[in-house]
């Protein structure tokens, strides 16, 4: 049975639950909601969540679980002699399941019987054939063991989620029975329920904190990979980044110093754009501009933090670069060799931070208590002495905190660097010169067919660990900043 | 306590530092000061009393142009002083708030040390020839503001730190370094105790020789005491104008009398 019609089934049975517990639970009262322990919504909502709270969690469980059982007792049942010299289980094993996809899509499609499915056997130039025509992608012959296995897959896949099906329906029916034995007058059906919304928060909080917790996991265990295969002192200390692509590994130097100082070299010139122009239209808007003007403009500012930052980067690519050339290029200053170069994306990433400095400090600005201002008006002083001297110096932990928070951006960005900086990793003081960041290269390693195993691959993790850890630092020295800032005025 | 002869007292009292005429203030469609015509002299204390809501603060924000930092606050008719009108367009509201100083309601020092805090207008106004000299203006601003025995140790520390009253004379303090021509004071004791009370009224009376002072206060012991002038509002007109005296021993209009005697406000 698909899954989408055991849910459906569920909420329809839950519906159901609902009305009856109701009702029962008013019954008991002898039609005066008013005897009742919790209002009537509760019982009803009691009886919901007993018939589909558990069986859902099961459905959860038994398709998390399902998978990975069957691979395993489908992979144990290939014989050694299936698995081809060049090749792995694992490759061997994707290619059951691509089998037994094809013949469930032949089934679909009506080019075979589901009998003809189960039990084919020789000719299998016949089946690879029907298979193909079936709209699967099968890359070779399929042989016997392949076919027989995914065979096995199938009829075990089906029995499984029957199995499961029923399980659900059996606990619902169950979560029925017990959920409307106690919809009677004393029962706290409202405590019940509470307590079941907090679980929900609960359960809704833990997902994405395990999930983060998860996505560190993974990077720390593939850096560790990585440091066993590559010094970790020629990866922090290298000055020089030159991955082999012959696959084997071995002659690569993994320095990771040419790549921070590109990343550190772009935000530098990315902030010293974004920080004053950003700064400074918040001064603008917060202290100078009529509300009418503000209510337009500000919209209209954080329109640019709403441009996706491939954008940025065609835009880096096709104007600021020629642009650049132009002045500073060999028809120009001469100083410049191509349009990606550091300063290149630097500037569009500058622009990029603009709205974000400025919203962030804007806020910031507007939460200087007026009254502090009237003071500094009050003893004669002017609109820019006022925010020199008393509007900034109060703003300022919480502007600093919005600079960290905008570094931290530069330093994750992405996609303006590939477009905008080149690819060379290089340790240079031109900002003129091609030159790439930590993220541009977890892309271009990962990017190709590098075996997942090799040190060019796993670099990527070291990479991103570096930068996970870097981007993290920084943003908890913003927050701890920004949320100091926030205690002097309480 | 001021203790000058009569008739030297009589002669100052006839100049006349602020007059206001016809003056109405708006906050967007609220009406909140109407008709005011009144005469605030130099060297002369003027106590603005009146109900809570009735306009004391509105009015007294006209007379160094705060009004302005309010974009919704709109102000019709004539404040003169000195004989100048404070609203002509080639007033610089910066001067005048130089020469018109205010301590507000609420206590608001800037986030910046008690020496800075006091140090600020005297830097702006550029006051002091040396740091010795601001060093001076500081603590005697200090000393005025009844504040100096209890922060002398700690100039350096944050004016936020200090205690609502003391912040409180931090600002009076404050005002008075730059040495105005007129002291606004829009309830300065709301947070102080007894003694600070009395040393802030001392030094009205001293600012008083050479300034002119106005006050907001909802204590009549205290208007009586410090003001020589009283003005009643209420609900935005000024319903009595007067010598502090007359006010509140015999007042004209029966308003006055029964704020006075405690039944209404
Ligand atoms: N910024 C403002 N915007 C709109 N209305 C205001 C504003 N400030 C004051 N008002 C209104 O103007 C009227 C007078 O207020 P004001 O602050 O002058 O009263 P007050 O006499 O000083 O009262 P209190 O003794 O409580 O300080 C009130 O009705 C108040 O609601
Ligand atoms: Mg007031």
């Amino acid at each position: 049975m698909p899954l989408f019609w055991l849910l459906v089934i569920l909420l329809a049975m839950a519906a159901g639950g609902y009305v009856l517990g109701r009702a029962r639970a008013i019954r008991s009262a002898g039609g005066d909601s008013r005897k009742l322990h919790s209002l009537p919504v509760y019982y009803g909502s009691n009886v919901a969540l007993k018939v589909f709270v558990p069986a859902f969690l099961v459905i959860l469980l038994w398709l998390l679980i399902q998978p990975v059982y069957v691979a395993s007792v489908v992979s144990g049942m290939l014989p050694d002699g299936a698995i081809p010299d060049n090749s792995s289980r694992g490759l061997v094993m994707a290619e059951v399941r691509r089998a037994a996809d094809g013949l469930d899509n032949a089934v679909a499609a009506g080019l075979m019987t589901e009998n003809q499915a189960r039990n084919a056997r020789a000719d299998f130039q016949d089946v690879t054939q029907r298979l193909r025509d079936a709209g699967q992608i099968v890359t070779s012959d399929v042989t016997q063991p392949v076919l027989r296995s995914a065979q096995r897959l199938r009829v075990m896949e089906s029995t499984g989620s029957m199995i499961m099906a029923g399980v659900a329906i059996l606990l619902a029916l169950g979560g029925l029975a017990w959920g409307l034995r106690d919809s009677q007058l004393d029962f706290r059906a409202r405590n019940v329920v509470e307590r079941g919304v907090m679980v929900l928060l609960i359960a809704a909080a833990s997902i994405a904190i395990f999930t983060t917790i998860g996505i560190v996991f993974s990077l720390v265990f593939n850096t560790y990979e990585f440091f066993t295969l590559y010094r970790w002192q020629d990866f922090f200390f290298g000055t020089n980044w030159a991955p082999s692509f012959s696959g084997r590994g071995g002659s690569s130097d993994l320095g990771v110093v040419p790549l921070l100082w590109g990343t550190f070299y772009i935000s530098i010139v990315a902030l010293s754009v974004a920080v004053p122009v950003g700064l400074f239209s918040a001064i603008y808007l917060s202290e100078y501009a009529t509300s009418r003007l503000r209510s337009v403009a500000k919209p209209l500012l954080e329109i640019l933090a709403g441009i996706p930052t491939i954008v940025y980067g065609l835009f880096a690519l096709l104007t600021v670069g020629p642009l650049l050339m132009r002045v500073f290029g060999d028809e120009g200053l001469g100083w410049m060799q191509a349009g990606t170069a550091v300063m290149t994306a630097g500037l569009v990433m500058g622009i990029m931070l603009i709205p974000f400095v400025s919203s962030l400090s804007d806020d910031i600005i507007n939460a200087v208590p007026q009254a502090m201002r009237d003071g500094s008006y009050g003893l004669g002083a002017t609109k820019s002495e006022t925010i020199r001297q008393v509007v900034l110096p109060a703003a300022l932990p919480g502007i600093v905190g919005a600079i960290l928070l905008a570094a931290s951006r530069a330093i994750g960005e992405t996609m303006i660097v590939v477009l905008g900086a080149g690819a060379a990793a290089r340790l240079d003081l031109n900002p003129f010169e091609a030159m790439t960041t930590v993220t541009a290269k977890i892309v271009s390693q990962l990017t190709g067919d590098a075996d997942f195993a090799s040190p060019e691959a796993l670099v990527a993790f070291a990479l991103g660990m570096t930068l996970f850890v870097l981007t993290l630092g920084l943003n908890v020295f913003a927050l701890y900043i920004v949320r100091k800032y926030r205690e002097q005025y309480d | 306590m001021y203790d000058a002869p009569q008739t030297q007292r009589e002669v100052d009292l006839t100049q006349t530092k602020i007059a206001a005429r016809n003056v109405q203030v708006y906050y967007g469609d609220t009406h909140a000061i109407k008709d005011v015509d009144v005469n605030i002299e130099d060297k002369t204390v003027t106590a603005f009393i009146g109900p809570s809501g009735c306009g004391k603060s509105t009015f007294l924000r006209c007379l160094n142009r705060m009004n302005d930092t309010i974009d919704v606050c709109r102000v019709e008719g004539d404040i003169l002083i000195d004989g100048e009108d404070i609203y002509d367009k080639r007033v610089d509201p910066v001067q005048l708030r130089a020469k018109v100083g205010m301590v507000f309601q609420k206590p608001n020092p800037f986030p910046k040390s008690i020496y800075d805090n006091v140090a600020y207008g005297p830097r702006i106004h550029g006051l002091a020839k040396n740091k010795a000299d601001l060093d001076d203006i500081v603590e005697r601003a200090l000393r005025r503001g009844a504040i100096w025995d209890e922060v002398k140790d700690r100039l350096q520390s944050p004016g936020t730190g200090l205690s609502g009253g003391q912040q409180q004379r931090l600002c009076i303090a404050r005002a008075v370094a730059t040495e105005p021509e007129v002291l606004l004071m829009d309830e300065p004791w709301s947070a102080l105790d007894p003694i600070a009370t009395a040393q802030v009224e001392e030094l009205i009376d001293e600012l008083r020789q050479n300034y002119s002072v106005v006050i907001v206060t909802h204590s009549m012991q205290q208007a009586a005491r410090v003001s020589q002038k009283t003005a009643f509002f209420h609900l935005g007109n000024l319903v009595e104008f007067g010598e502090t005296g007359q006010i509140f021993t015999n007042p004209e209009d029966p308003r006055t009398e029964s704020y006075i005697t405690g039944r209404i406000g």
